[in-house]
């Protein structure tokens, strides 16, 4: 059994007299752009909308924070702290951050040839953010110039 | 997250978002989606259990192997371990679960603020 989480989160802040989240929804088919080297030559970007950060960055606020956090991928694990508006979602991710910002997980499949490459920085930003405006005009931008400069071929990114 | 993948898709990236709202990236179609039936925090795998967080990636990653159609869901084979979370997750009773909405940083932990004043990021 799948959980409906939107009809779950909508009755609920129905319940207590909240306004309601709105998510972003679309019939519209989305862009298509075919890989252009095959996984196994290419180099992977990763976001993961986790609101991670390292040790020695600045955590996320929690309202509507749209920046980002570029994360060296070399970095420890151990070195990799969250701050998300939902931080009931975060017992797991506090414990072993590979649950939701898979580091070790992308370093072990470079190593084992499934993919090229990893980028040199991952990314990361926060989910819940209520402005899908802020997002378009802010994050996604944000996060493609990112991974401009860093030449990827394709992009893993992870929800929360 | 959906919005991010089909503004970089538009923008000549490919992107797999992998999740575990099925509802929700439904309704943001992404370019290309993996589902993996898990509570929402383990996207990833499994906390501590190297073997699955490799299985999960892994089999989301052939996604851009095998997805040929702009909107296309793969839904991967991963269990939990249980299906105890199941009813708390979608459940419409309880408190509100989100934080207060505050501008100032919400480090993990005390020491962090600090790191990040040493480093001058704050």
């Amino acid at each position: 059994m799948t959980v409906n989480y939107m009809d779950a989160i909508r009755q609920r802040y129905e319940r207590l007299g909240y306004t309601a989240y709105r998510w972003f929804v679309t019939d519209e088919t989305p862009a298509w752009q075919k890989l252009s080297v095959p996984l196994d030559k290419a180099r992977l970007g990763m976001l993961s909308t986790s609101g991670a950060y390292a040790v020695g960055q600045v955590a996320y606020h929690y309202k509507d924070d749209t920046s980002i956090r570029a994360i060296a991928s070399d970095t420890a694990s151990a070195d990799l702290r969250f701050s998300h508006i939902t931080e009931n979602y975060l017992v797991d991710p506090r414990k072993d951050p590979n649950c939701i910002l898979p580091i070790d997980t992308l370093r072990k499949l470079v190593s084992d040839g499934t993919i090229g490459s990893l980028a040199d920085k991952v990314y990361s930003c926060m989910g819940g953010v209520y402005s899908q405006r802020r997002i378009r005009d802010e994050t996604a931008p944000a996060i493609l110039e990112q991974f401009r400069d860093q030449q990827i071929d394709c992009a893993l990114l992870v929800a929360m | 997250m959906c919005l991010v993948a089909r503004h970089l898709e538009a923008n000549g990236i490919p992107t797999l978002c992998l999740g575990s709202a099925r509802d929700i990236m439904t309704a943001g179609r992404p370019p290309r989606a993996a589902f993996v039936d898990y509570p929402l925090g383990h996207s990833a795998g499994k906390p501590f259990d190297r073997d699955d967080q490799l299985a999960v990636v892994k089999a989301a990653l052939q996604g851009f192997n095998t997805l040929t159609q702009p909107g296309q869901m793969l839904t991967l084979p991963n269990r939990w371990d249980n299906d105890d979370w199941i009813a708390d997750a979608g459940s419409n009773q309880g408190d509100d679960t989100r934080q207060p909405r505050d501008e100032s940083p919400q480090f993990q932990l005390a020491a962090d603020r600090e790191a990040a004043l040493a480093t001058g990021a704050l």
